[in-house]
């Protein structure tokens, strides 16, 4: 492009489509005309498909009655009268809370296994590495399967239940968990708590605040724990222990009572853990050993315990490589998450791009619902990363 | 005075060393095997533990895997009946005989058995393909680029599907299966993902917006949602979106989301690359006049690919094991040809799901774990130049 320029500074103007500013609003312009072109196309042959199929068309089905049932809903639900805009909401719930489970157990799981591959121990280094290998190279949706079919469903029936430590039970079932009762005064504890949550952070900031300007250290392990663990317990004792759990009976045919936790989410818990958190523990490796060697061992030159150093001196720097990944990992769950339709957990797309599809044919408006959803969620993730991206970048001088 | 007490003093000494000793090996705990252990197994309690509670776990599960897939396994028999704990009175591990009665299906699915040396011949062409594109000093590998570019698919096509006028009779997808559908389904998303992701890494990075902001809001857009959903989008939406007389084939709207699903990602591996590309190499292949396309095809893209070799191949390991979910939309690949014949009852036993899968998970094991070793044998002979 720059010989034209040179070129055209000796022999006067070039002709017209050999400029490149013309040439790149011509391209711009035929490609925009292309797209414009098959979008019209695509959607005047949807508009013709469709009203050839007798489907109809727009969000009116939002308010329509839904007729199905939803095994697992954390909002009340009913087949009779809900709609199938409740029906979104539920499905879309039980994605979060399979997603919100799945990052704090895969988070937990893989710092556990990333920290071990970097283990001194050889076996234990070993194993993990043997461990992220093959949970990586083999199809989360194969694992799913597995976990739902080959484990869960071959548990034993009712009858011959597993008793779980805790009053809790397994069977082919589900799992089913002593159902806490909130009695009469448990409101105190949970304010307690927010106070006590609330107060910890203030003494965090104060003592971060006095360290930079003194010098001087707050024993703010302790207060945390004081402030977040013995205030709301000491609360709960004040109010008489507000709190009882229902277990669930043994019955001949089912179990009676407890809180009941669906195979499927069971199934999805776990390979959905055990497949990201070996794409975690790549990424909290890859991020220590991010961290220079120097780093550490002038840690050590100044004094500091190999335990200090790791949290004073290697996780900060470390938490700058690895929270990026992190989180697209953390997406990844949750876009995984989507596979629940193979084992029949209700989840947004079970439930909508299944279901609802299925029964009001009105595909393009579902299709485009459920993409919006996880769109949002990745987009509103990518805004925080960015945000938190800038605040803990290197400055460099 | 002084000098003469000294002097005194070492006349009293018995014996002064005057050579050097010899120098001695260290102590027999510090090396060989004893001094491997402690260093790497024992050297703190808290190591000790580790070891002894990780050896108990692997004391526990190797031997229980070993036992399930060979010791207790069932090698021969016809039907459910040599698999049953309740006819055979022992215990009952893997059921091979399910597996070699079903081999034929998971290969192939359901493609006419007269016609199945096509399949032979396309699994054939394909390794050829493979081998010479991934062996980095082939000769010719110009050659090899255009057969597994033009050729192959052609080939792959005639073959497969089949042309009337070649004597080769039509076999309608429906009845593709097994490892057939899910190597096809995979090299064409490998096939196409590469030059899609190419050309959106490019639009990303162009200086027209039109083009910058069309690429990057397909890339995000893709990023953004679930395979699942994209899949969903092909199988439904797609047929709504032609006339009627063009209705696209089950297995094609499949193909066509996993290559826009896989293009996507592959684009911003290989924005990554364009990226590490200083930008001397742009202003010098714009100073000696080469015009966009040649720039790109002849000095950019060559050294932006090679550094994005692993990065490629990690994204085709993702592709290969995204290729299961064409299961949930009714596309008959291996995965689904195993579920299918673990419910068969035929072989209705309580090891038979477990076998399938176990089978299933060692298939792709290889695959995907082969595609990994190469990526970092790759990446360690890129690395030899930096490393002197």
């Amino acid at each position: 492009m720059s010989m034209h320029l040179t070129r055209a500074g000796a022999r006067g103007r070039p002709a017209f489509y050999n400029d490149p500013r013309i040439r790149s609003l011509a391209y711009q312009f035929v490609l925009c005309a292309v797209i414009a072109f098959l979008v019209y196309g695509a959607v005047a042959n949807a508009v013709d498909n469709l009203r050839r199929a007798h489907i109809a068309s727009g969000f009116g089905f939002w308010d329509a009655s839904a007729g199905f049932d939803i095994s697992q809903t954390l909002i009340p639900y009913s087949a009779q009268t809900s709609t199938y805009g409740r029906a979104f909401w539920v499905g879309l719930l039980n994605t979060l809370l399979v997603a919100g489970l799945g990052i704090v157990l895969a988070t937990a799981l893989g710092f556990l296994v990333g920290i071990a591959r970097l283990s001194k121990n050889w076996l234990l280094a070993k194993c993990a590495a043997g461990y992220v290998e093959i949970i990586r190279n083999i199809p989360l949706l194969l694992q799913l399967l597995f976990w739902y079919n080959a484990v869960l469903k071959s548990l034993p029936d009712v009858r011959d239940s597993i008793a779980l430590p805790g009053g809790a039970f397994l069977n082919n079932r589900g799992l089913f968990l002593p159902a806490p009762n909130f009695l009469h005064g448990f409101e105190t504890v949970i304010v307690a708590a927010g106070v006590g949550l609330a107060a910890a952070f203030g003494f965090g900031r104060w003592a971060r605040r006095r360290q930079e300007r003194t010098g001087e250290r707050a024993p703010v392990l302790w207060v945390t724990l004081i402030f977040v663990v013995g205030l709301p317990a000491a609360v709960f004792a004040l109010r008489g222990f507000p709190l009882s759990f229902d277990y669930p009976q043994a019955g001949r045919f089912n179990i009676i009572g407890g809180f009941e936790v669906l195979p499927e989410l069971v199934a999805l818990l776990f390979g959905l853990t055990i497949y990201t958190a070996a794409f975690i523990a790549e990424v909290v490796r890859a991020g220590i050993l991010a961290v220079a060697r120097g780093q550490t061992e002038a840690a050590y030159s100044l004094g500091l315990k190999p335990g200090l150093t790791l949290r004073l001196i290697v996780v900060p720097q470390a938490m700058r490589v690895i929270v990026p990944p992190l989180t697209s990992q953390y997406l990844n769950l949750t876009k995984n998450s989507s596979l629940a339709v193979a084992i029949g957990y209700p989840d947004l797309v079970q439930v909508f791009t299944g279901t609802v599809l299925n029964q009001t044919g009105q595909a393009v408006e579902v299709v485009a619902i459920t993409m919006l959803v996880y769109l949002t969620i990745s987009l509103v993730t990518s805004l925080v990363m960015n945000i938190y991206n800038r605040r803990v970048a290197l400055v460099e001088r | 005075m002084r000098r003469s007490a000294a002097e005194h003093e070492t006349t009293e000494i018995a014996f002064v060393r005057r050579t050097p000793l010899a120098p001695q090996p260290p102590p027999k705990t510090m090396t060989g095997a004893l001094g491997w252990l402690r260093a790497n197994l024992l050297s703190t309690p808290l190591n000790v533990a580790l070891t002894v509670g990780v050896a108990l776990l692997l004391a526990f599960a190797v031997p229980e895997l070993v036992r399930f897939l060979i010791v207790d396994a069932v090698w021969t028999g016809e039907g459910r009946d040599a698999c049953l704990e309740s006819v055979q009175h022992r215990e009952i591990g893997a059921c091979w005989p399910f597996i070699w009665e079903r081999l034929p299906y998971f290969i192939y699915g359901s493609y006419p058995i007269p016609e199945r040396w096509r399949v032979d011949l396309f699994f054939a062409m394909l390794a050829v393909a493979i081998a010479w594109l991934m062996w980095l000093d082939a000769p010719r590998r110009d050659l090899g680029v255009f057969y597994a570019f033009v050729v192959l698919p052609i080939c792959a096509y005639v073959l497969l599907h089949g042309v009337a006028a070649f004597g080769l009779p039509v076999v309608d997808t429906v009845l593709w299966g097994g490892v057939l559908v899910t190597l096809v389904v995979a090299s064409v998303g490998i096939a196409c993902s590469l030059p899609l992701g190419i050309m959106l890494a490019l639009g990303r990075r162009s200086r027209m917006p039109a083009v910058r902001l069309l690429s990057t809001v397909f890339i995000e857009f893709v990023r953004g949602v679930p395979l699942i959903t994209v899949l969903f989008m092909a199988s439904v939406m797609l047929p709504l979106f032609v006339p009627q007389y063009l209705e696209p084939d089950k297995l094609l709207r499949a193909l066509i989301g996993i290559a826009l699903f896989a293009s996507a990602y592959m684009a911003e591996v290989v924005r990554a690359g364009l990226q590490a590309i200083p930008r001397g190499q742009y202003e010098g292949a714009m100073a000696i006049g080469l015009r966009y396309w040649a720039m790109m095809r002849l000095v950019i893209l060559p050294q932006a690919l090679r550094i994005t070799i692993p990065n490629i191949v990690n994204t085709y390991i993702g592709l290969f094991k995204d290729t299961t979910l064409v299961f949930i939309v009714g596309i008959f690949d291996f995965l689904r040809t195993i579920e299918v014949a673990r419910i068969d009852p035929k072989w209705a036993t309580p090891v038979t799901s477990t076998t399938g899968y176990a089978v299933a998970a060692i298939f792709y094991l290889v695959f995907c774990y082969g595609m990994s070793r190469y990526s970092r044998a790759v990446e360690a002979r890129l690395a030899a130049g930096e490393s002197r």
